[in-house]
Formats: structure tokens, sequence, C-alpha cells
């Protein structure tokens, strides 16, 4: 009998399939998310490196250039100070990005440690934090901030109102906390949950090792949303008068003082700071979105 | 024939252009006065109020001594006094009072009244406030030797008595009011002015309805009005336009101004004056470094007052370049004095170096402060961002920090602020009332800036006994020259008073004072 038997051929390990790039999969599955992505990304690099962006002093005062239309020389025009709106608004970025993102972050991680916490002791914890964020959440998010800043007035430490952080913190925290508890209730009951109980790990451990990494994909998407929301709390809040002051370049402050007055004469001391809040927040929601879809195993079957 | 028919056109021709208008001209009674005040006063009490909040609100319902002409401003005239005489020596001031008169409890008025009030005013009682304790602190005695005759004897010579006599803020209270409750005007209404209270909703708005004992027969022109607190600019032009009221005696921006200029076109009625308030840049004597003259110099060096006013003219209130007291008034500095003296200098460059080598020289060339400031969008919010950018031309850095008024004025009060934007609200022209603020803070509760300094006071107490004018202006622009080169505090810019009413309100003056003129008397609607 013949011997038959055939040499299996070797698979060569450069066969195997390849880990997609998950940057090359994001932008192909979400090209409106990675478009928004560069829109934050301008932004941010705007914010950081303002200086190399703006062609002006943004606290400048030109009198000679008072409500100055736009020109090549001042693209988006002049204030009623004679200030260059184009420079006020790439530092106004700055404002925007660091009152954004920190009360984001703040309110997000105080949210999601919450919202694990209810998750994880369940009971009368879980009932009293929840009741608790039932309160929080029956202020609408605007009635809120505006009680919060007004309540502990401000605290500005190196330029930055810390207060109006933790002002527009307040009303993000309960949001994330109920997402993310529902995210951890089924975390909660995992094996590997109940393996680590069983070991005799402490609670904060299990919270923070075991619990938080596989909440991950909600708080990312509750914080990115989030920053949308404080860049536009922040917007609201100057333009009351409850927020940064003047001179300070912040994108809500541009839309009210003076602007109120010389809006008829000069629309543009009003248009281009709103295009600017409605660029960024449209940005940040785009992204939040896209992320969640990314990452939502449900939208992938 | 031909000569007589052209006189005839003639004569006809003018009556019916002057017709018209002399009918216009001619008060109609009755109607109903609805305006705004943009602020609500804290309390009913004009002796211990500085806001015109309080005035705007009270005067209607009082009357006192004597007052100023609007017409004629700033000469004086009498009010519950039918005239005065003064002594040779100028220490004793006799006022003839108006018989007859009636408060609106239908108490009589008498001599009596007028004692009560000054007494109220000049040494007031435990638990009562009276912001005019120093104006009157000259009076020696009060003497009333029948119901309608007054007698005022001083210790000094004062040359401002008859301005502080006019003053809006001394209303006059009933004698037997006070009696019952010092504290009485705080709470409560009895004046013989032309309105009688009805209401104070809180929020909302006061009411008065013409007196008909008031005591200027034929006065006032009005059934009644309404004062009606519109604390936000927009809403109060809005409600000019919508009819909702007819007028805002305090003061508009150019820009509200042209904007209901557009809007309201034929039907409103625009008047500018300059106006007796200013707002100053106040250092805190006793905080380093600016216990340093230099560095106070430097900084109010750095300012471009002259630049700035051209500017700040077009987008606020503020106006002109002046030192303490009103530029164009008499006794104010002439301009090529003016320019010489730190902070008025016209070669901001020039000024500018030196002020930087001046901080240099202080080792404070990297100063960095914070600059309170009131939250009122005019005209704090733009004298702020101005001094912001003037300081960051000579490296300073400067944190532009706006408050509500009570902590700001808290934080005044108790010296707890580097440098802050402070106001001074005048009712006339008379540079004893805006150089009080500048005497030392040990007798002085009104100097916020916190320093003592003899000179000054020497200065200020040569001009209040001079009556020769050419030399009390001299002691006056000593002083002026001293607190400059010093730089313990300084008028940034005086405020430009623009008012806007409904071409139907007649019969209301204006004047440099947000503070006179509002007891309604002579107002009347052309409707």
């Amino acid at each position: 009998m013949a011997n038959v038997a055939t040499a299996i051929p070797a698979t060569p390990a450069a066969t195997l399939p390849k880990r997609p790039n998950p940057v090359l999969t994001f932008v192909r599955q979400q090209p409106m998310g990675a478009a928004s992505f560069v829109v934050i990304f301008v932004m941010m690099f705007a914010g950081l490196f303002p200086q190399l962006v703006a062609p002006y002093d943004p606290l400048g005062i030109d009198f000679a250039q008072i409500l100055a239309a736009p020109s090549l020389d001042h693209w988006f025009g002049t204030d009623a100070y004679g200030r260059d709106i184009f420079s006020r608004i790439i530092y106004g970025s700055r404002t925007a990005l660091v009152i954004g993102f920190s009360s984001s972050l703040v309110g997000s991680s105080i949210g999601a440690v919450l919202g694990i916490a209810s998750a994880y002791f369940g009971g009368r914890v879980d009932t009293w934090i929840q009741r608790f964020v039932d309160i929080l959440l029956a202020f609408p998010i605007i009635v809120l901030a505006l009680v919060v800043v007004a309540a502990i007035r401000k605290t500005v430490i190196y330029g930055v109102d810390v207060n109006l952080i933790i002002a527009i913190a307040i009303p993000i925290i309960p949001r994330v906390a109920r997402v993310v508890r529902a995210a951890a209730l089924s975390v909660s009951v995992m094996p590997y949950i109940d393996a680590a109980r069983a070991a005799g790990y402490s609670d904060t451990r299990i919270i923070f090792r075991h619990m938080a990494p596989n909440v991950v994909a909600p708080f990312l998407i509750m914080f990115t949303a989030f920053i949308a929301q404080a860049i536009l709390l922040e917007a609201s809040l100057s333009f009351l008068g409850l927020g940064v002051t003047e001179p300070t370049a912040a994108w809500g402050l541009m839309l009210s003082g003076n602007a109120a007055d010389f809006y008829r004469e000069a629309p543009w001391m009003v248009i281009f700071p709103g295009v600017a809040i409605s660029l960024a927040v449209f940005a940040f929601n785009l992204f939040g979105d896209s992320l969640r879809d990314y990452l939502d195993p449900r939208f992938k079957t | 024939m031909k000569r007589l028919l052209l006189g005839l056109l003639g004569v006809a021709a003018f009556v019916l252009a002057a017709g018209p208008k002399a009918e216009a001209q001619t008060p109609k009674r009755g109607g109903n006065l609805n305006f705004a005040i943009s602020a609500e006063t804290p309390h009913y009490d004009c002796h211990g109020s500085d806001t015109y909040a309080t005035l705007h609100f009270s005067s209607p319902f009082y009357s006192t001594l004597l007052r100023y002409n609007l017409s004629k401003f700033p000469e004086v005239e009498g009010d519950l006094a039918k005239s005065w005489t003064v002594s040779p020596d100028k220490l004793t001031y006799t006022f003839t009072l108006h018989d007859g008169v009636k408060f609106h409890d239908g108490t009589p008025f008498s001599s009596a009244d007028i004692k009560a009030t000054y007494d109220r005013l000049r040494n007031p009682a435990k638990g009562v406030v009276s912001n005019r304790k120093a104006t009157f602190a000259d009076i020696e005695s009060i003497e009333t030797p029948n119901p309608t005759t007054v007698i005022f004897k001083l210790k000094a010579v004062n040359s401002s008595m008859l301005d502080h006599f006019a003053s809006p803020w001394n209303c006059v209270y009933a004698a037997k009011d006070l009696e019952t409750d010092p504290n009485f005007p705080r709470t409560k209404i009895n004046g013989t002015g032309p309105f009688i209270f009805v209401e104070h909703v809180k929020g909302s708005h006061v009411e008065g309805k013409r007196n008909p004992n008031y005591f200027k027969k034929g006065l006032p022109y009005l059934d009644s009005y309404r004062g009606i607190f519109t604390l936000q600019a927009a809403a109060m032009l809005n409600a000019l336009q919508g009819g909702q009221v007819l007028a805002e005696f305090r003061g508009v921006s150019p820009a509200e101004r042209d904007r209901m200029v557009a809007a309201m076109g034929k039907n409103l009625r625009v008047e500018e004056s300059s106006w007796t308030l200013n707002l100053l840049v106040l250092f805190n004597n006793e905080k380093p470094p600016f216990n340093d003259v230099r560095v106070r110099r430097a900084l109010l060096m750095a300012i471009d007052r002259w630049g700035g006013s051209v500017g700040l003219s077009k987008i606020s209130t503020l106006r002109a370049v002046g030192g303490v007291v009103r530029p164009g008034s008499p006794l104010a500095t002439p301009e090529a004095q003016l320019v010489k003296l730190p902070g008025f200098s016209k070669d901001i460059k020039a000024a500018r170096a030196e002020a930087r080598r001046l901080l240099k020289e202080a080792g404070q060339e990297n100063l960095k402060f914070t600059l309170w400031n009131r939250n009122l969008a005019m005209p704090y919010t733009p004298a702020g961002v101005f001094l912001v950018d003037q300081w960051r031309q000579i490296g300073v850095q400067v944190e532009h920090k706006q408050s509500d008024t009570a902590p700001y004025i808290a934080a005044m009060r108790s010296g707890n602020y580097e440098v802050a934007i402070d106001f001074s609200n005048l009712f006339n022209d008379d540079p004893t009332l805006s150089l009080t603020k500048f005497l030392s803070a040990k007798n002085n509760p009104l100097n916020l800036a916190r320093y003592n300094d003899e000179e000054i006071d020497k200065y200020y107490e040569l001009q209040l006994r001079e009556g020769d004018i050419t030399k009390r202006k001299q002691y006056i622009q000593a002083l002026e020259k001293r607190l400059f080169e010093q730089g313990y505090q300084q008028p940034l810019l005086w405020w430009h008073r623009i008012v806007l009413t409904n071409k139907k309100v007649m019969g209301w003056k204006m004047s440099p004072s947000h503070n006179l003129g509002q007891d309604l008397a002579e107002v009347w609607l052309n409707e």
C-alpha cells in the first residue's frame, strides 16, 4: 500500500489574519467621528499653543480698530474694544477646553465611582446613592450649575476658576453615576468578581482593579459627551455673567456684554463665537456618539 | 396795501408757527407717569443713603430746605425756605420758611421739623445712619425763634454751606415722627413733597399719588406716578421702546442711545450732559507694594487717559479726563495744568518708560495683583478691561475680579483688596463734596485707600474756609497735586450722562447730576 500520507503544508505565521489597526477601523467605520476628532484636535492644538496660531494679543485694546469688519487684517473682525475676534476665539478655546475637560473629568470620575459603588454594594448603599442621584437629576443641568456657581462664588487658581469647574462638574455626577451603575450591575455578577471576593480582596481593590476597567467604555462615552455639555455650560454661565470675567477670552463671554449692545452694527461679534461654540459642541457630541457605536458590541451584531 | 398784506401774512405765519408750540409748552394736568428705576433702594431714608436708587424712589415724597435751580445750575433756590440771609461774617444762616405747609398725614410743618431733621443729619441718635454727619459738622447750633424761622449758627466759615443745604439727601422729616422712632424714615414715609406714598411692591414698583395740599400751588401736574424697578438694561430699553415706561432718569450708554434713537425716532427725546460722577483708581496704601509711592505712581502713569477717553466714550458712559473737580466746572484744573500731573501726560510713551523705570527701582518689574471691580456692566466693566490693558503694557499682570456690590463694598471697607475701581457720586461741583473722599483715613470712613496725609487735610481745610474763589482754586489745585504726586487714588475718567425720555414727558429738567430734580413736581404729560 502506497504510502499516501501527504505532507500537511506548513502554515506560515504571515498568513494568520492580522489584528486590524483600531484607528483605521474607527476611521473606516465612523468617518463622521473621525472628522469630528480632527476638529477636536485642531481645537486642542489651538488651545495648547494659541500663541502659534493667534495673530494678535487677545487682550490688546486698539481703539483705532473698534468694531472693524472682517478683513485680511482681522479675519473675524474686531470687537467694541478693537480686539481681534479671531485671536480671542483661539485663546477662548483654551478656556473652553480647560473648563470642559476638567469639569467633565471630575464629574464623570466621581459619577463613575458612585455608580460602581452603588452597583457593587447594593442594598442600603445603593438605595441612598440612587435617591441622592434622583434628587440631583430632578434639577435641569443649567439650573443646578447656576445654583452652585451662585452659592460658592469664585476661587481663581492659576487663572482658572476652580469653583466654576466644580459648579459644572456637579450636574454631571448623577448622570454618569446612573449610566455607569447600569453597566456595573452586570459586571458585579461576573464569576471573576465572585472569585475576587472569595480570594479576600478588599472592596476598594475589587471596585478599582476589577470593576472599573470593565465599565470604561460607558465611562469614556459619557466623559466625551459631557465635555460638550461642559463647554456649553461654561459659555452659558459666562454669558449670564457668572463664569469667567472680562477681559479673559471666553466664547460665552464674547456673546454677552458689549456684543449685546453692538450686534446690529457688528454682527461678527456674535456670529464667530457662536459658530465656535456650536462647532466644538457638535464635534464632541459626534465624537462621543461615534465612540459609543465603535465600542458597544451590540452595534457590531 | 401790499405791505399791509405781507405784514398780515407774516403775522399769520408767526401765529401758525408759534401757536401749537406755545400750546405744547403749557403744562397739562393729570395722567400717570410710569418711569424706570434701574436699581431698588435698600431702604427709604435719604439721610443714610448714597445711592440714587433711594432718591429716585423717595424724592417725590419729600421737600428740602433749599434746592438747585436746574434751569440755572448750580444756582440755589428755596424749597421749604421762602428766603434766607447770610450774616456778613458768614457764620449765621437765617431761613424764613413757607407758611401753611403740611405733612402728608396732616401735621403742620414748622421750623421744629427743620431742626429735628438737621439734628438727625449732624448728630444722629444711636442706631441711626447719617452719611452727612461730616458735612454738617460745622453747625454749632440750630435755633427756632418762631415756627417760620430757623437760624443755623456755624463754628467756622464754610464755603460750601449753602450747597450743603441744597443737597437732595436732606429730606425734611416730621419732628414728631423722629421723636416716636428716630429710624422712622427708614421704613415709613411722611413728607411734605408733591406726591403721597401709595405702595412699594418689592422687586416691582413704587407708587405715589398727587398731594392735593402741596404748598406750591398748582403743582404737581401729574395725578400719580409709578417707578418701576428694571434692573436689567435690556428690559428697561424694551419697556421704553414699548411705551410701558416713558423715561429712565439716571442715564444710558451711547450704544443704548443709538439703539433707541433708531427704534423710536422722533418719539424719543435725548438729553446729554457731563456728569458729576467719576470712577477712581484706588490703591490699598496699607498693603505692600502699594505702600510704595513709586509703584502707585508707575501704575497711574501707565494709563493713557486721553486715548482711553476717545475710545471708551464710544462704548461706555465714560468720557471726560479730569482731576478732582468735574472738568469744565468753574473750579476745575485747566487741561494745560492737568497734563503736568502724574497720570495725565499726553506723551504716553515717555510716561510708560518712566513707569517701567519706577517699577524697576521699586523692585516690582514682575508685579502681579488683583483689580477689584463691581460687576456692573456700565461703565465698570469697560473701565476694568481698559485698566488691565494699560497695565499689561508696562509688564504688569492683573487679574480682574468683578463681584456683586455687597462683597465689593465689604472688601473696600475691610481693606481686603490690593487695587480697586471706586466711584465718586456727587450732586454738585462744589469741591468740598468731592474732596472729602481724599481726607486722611484716621478721621474719614469715606477714605477707602487707607492713607493719612496731613498736607491734604491742610489744603482741604484751607479751601473750605476760603471765601475768595481764586485763592480757593489755588488750595484745591495744591491738594490735587499732592494727591496725584503721592498717587494714593486718582480719578480715571468722568462720566457722560445721556437721558432718554419719551417725548410725551414734559417739564423734567436735565442736569449734570442724576441725584437732582427727581421730585417730579413740574413734570407733566403731553397726551
